[in-house]
């Protein structure tokens, strides 16, 4: 019986929570309708003026992506926990991190990937230019995975927690308070017809120590919670 | 605008937070100390005395 | 070497570092008392106001400190947190945990004082300039730490977890000051800076007089706090009821 490679692990495993996402398609929808919800109030609460609504929008989409992004991490190790099939994987002797990787992954695909393809629709809402909804586009596609990634730690850290849930949103939104600053800022920038493409770089750096770091982060996080 | 209320203020603010920074853990470790030495003197007198 | 060495090892003993943290306390708000003393008198007395400022400037002998040690004390919290995550240090654990209300104290009284300076001297009670955000997103850090240790019921598990956090939140720190610091200058186009140019000595020294009372607050508030929490998770062992009941060597 020869071992599992690593990489045969994560595939395996990414292919099993998009299953087991498919079969709860209707909780996975939740936080994008919330999404749908929370940026429609926008226009309800300031007013409809045009130009407030595009003034405001990257930042009103993004806070919004937030948001529905930090209400789908709390389930990204929860059920594995209760059912103890993440102490099973801890026992099998993969690495934590391809088990974290593969979580994430199949996260933003099924959380922030279609945060991504709504954006241009919120991007009409709002009331924003062409060349901002692009850009909106570009920053959610390089920071909804960032989220995911900085939200797994989160995510492990307190999954073991009967309310985490809940302590999880406030663990995470200091850590995303640059993402938040640097996308928005690309996104006004290309409304303004000002360069926006070192932002978008910084983002691009951001996601690659994202991806290097986080796993780390979050399986140490998981072996604390597992303990 | 007359600067002195503002500065006042600002020192009041950090004395009364530094205060209560200082006092909490020592008035909680009074109360510890307390309850502590109550569950000690409770277990010293279920103990039956040495012959 | 050998003796500092020892020293560390013997620190790692509750008992001993009860006793030792018990006869340093005295001295430590003894020494507080003086230095801050000293410290307001001179700044809120002897030192000139500021020439753009006026008199509102008095108030950057309390809240740059207090910015200070918020800052200071996140990066001990982390460093003491890493240690007791690494090498399974309990003292240091606890010494983390215990940093970590003092340090959102500081952040709090830094927030109150610099709104309050804000008010007089750029006309609203507060702005977002980038001191002031990057002083609440660390609040929100702080706030994190404290609310992710009391979410646990096992002590050591929740000192470890608290401790991966602020690992993590260390880490974000200079980012988020960069991003905040950068995405300020876009926003406020020139803003006074707190202190103007290089500062004049008269009013450096109560600063600084200032800074070194805020590092004996926090260390003889450190160790009252971590004295408690140390009766209170050996309250079982020998020790503990020797000191609460007087008896023992």
């Amino acid at each position: 019986m020869s071992g599992t490679k690593a990489s045969g692990a994560l595939t395996a495993l990414l292919k099993r929570d998009l299953l087991l996402a498919y079969r709860r398609r209707s909780e996975m929808a939740q936080p994008l309708i919330f999404l749908l919800v929370v940026v429609s109030l926008f226009p309800l609460g300031v007013g409809p003026s045009p130009q407030l609504l595009s003034l405001i929008a990257p930042g009103v989409i993004w806070i919004a992506a937030l948001l529905a992004t930090v209400l789908s991490l709390d389930s990204l190790f929860r059920s594995d926990f209760e059912d103890g099939s993440l102490e099973q994987f801890l026992l099998s002797g993969q690495p934590l991190a391809v088990i974290v990787i593969a979580k994430t992954a199949a996260h933003w695909l099924t959380a922030g990937l279609p945060l991504v393809l709504l954006s241009p629709l919120l991007a009409v809402w709002m009331n924003l230019p062409a060349e901002g909804a692009r850009v909106l586009v570009f920053t959610l596609a390089i920071g909804t995975p960032v989220l995911s990634l900085i939200g797994a730690i989160g995510g492990a850290l307190t999954v073991s927690l009967k309310r985490g849930g809940q302590l999880l949103s406030l663990l995470v939104f200091p850590l995303y308070v640059p993402l938040l600053i640097i996308a928005t800022n690309a996104v006004s920038a290309a409304v303004a017809g000002l360069p926006y493409t070192g932002q978008l770089g910084l983002m691009l750096a951001g996601l690659v120590a994202a991806l290097t770091l986080a796993p780390f982060a979050a399986s140490a996080a998981l072996k604390l919670s597992l303990e | 605008m007359d600067h002195a209320p503002f500065i006042l203020a600002a020192y009041a603010i950090a004395a009364v937070l530094l205060a209560w920074c200082a006092l909490s853990p020592v008035l909680g470790g009074r109360k510890l100390i307390e309850r502590l030495r109550r569950a000690y003197r409770e277990t010293e007198r279920d103990h039956a005395p040495k012959p | 070497m050998n003796r500092i060495w020892l020293f560390f090892h013997k620190m790692g003993s509750p008992p001993w570092f009860y006793r030792f943290s018990g006869r340093l306390l005295p001295w430590l708000w003894g020494l507080f008392l003086v230095s801050a003393a000293l410290g307001l008198y001179l700044g809120l007395f002897k030192a000139p106001p500021d020439y753009l400022q006026g008199e509102s400037a008095r108030i950057m002998y309390v809240h740059v400190p207090a910015a200070w040690m918020s800052m200071l004390i996140y990066v001990l919290m982390a460093v003491m947190g890493f240690v007791g995550l690494v090498w399974h240090v309990r003292l240091a654990e606890i010494l983390a945990m215990c940093s970590a209300p003092i340090g959102a104290f500081f952040t709090a009284i830094a927030l109150a004082t610099g709104s309050l300076w804000g008010r007089p001297t750029w006309g609203t009670y507060w702005v977002w300039d980038a001191r002031l955000t990057s002083e609440l997103v660390l609040l929100f850090l702080y706030l994190g730490v404290i609310a992710l240790y009391n979410a646990f019921d096992e002590p050591r598990k929740a000192a470890r977890a608290a401790s991966l956090l602020a690992l993590v939140g260390v880490v974000n720190l200079p980012i988020i000051h960069y991003s905040v610091t950068w995405w300020n200058t876009l926003h406020q186009g020139a803003s006074i800076s707190a202190t103007g140019s290089s500062i004049h000595p008269s009013m450096l020294w109560p600063l600084l007089i200032m800074a070194i009372a805020t590092k004996f607050f926090y260390a003889a508030n450190l160790l009252v706090r971590t004295r408690s929490r140390l009766l209170e998770q050996d309250h079982r062992k020998q020790w503990v009821r020797d000191v609460i009941m007087g008896t023992g060597n």
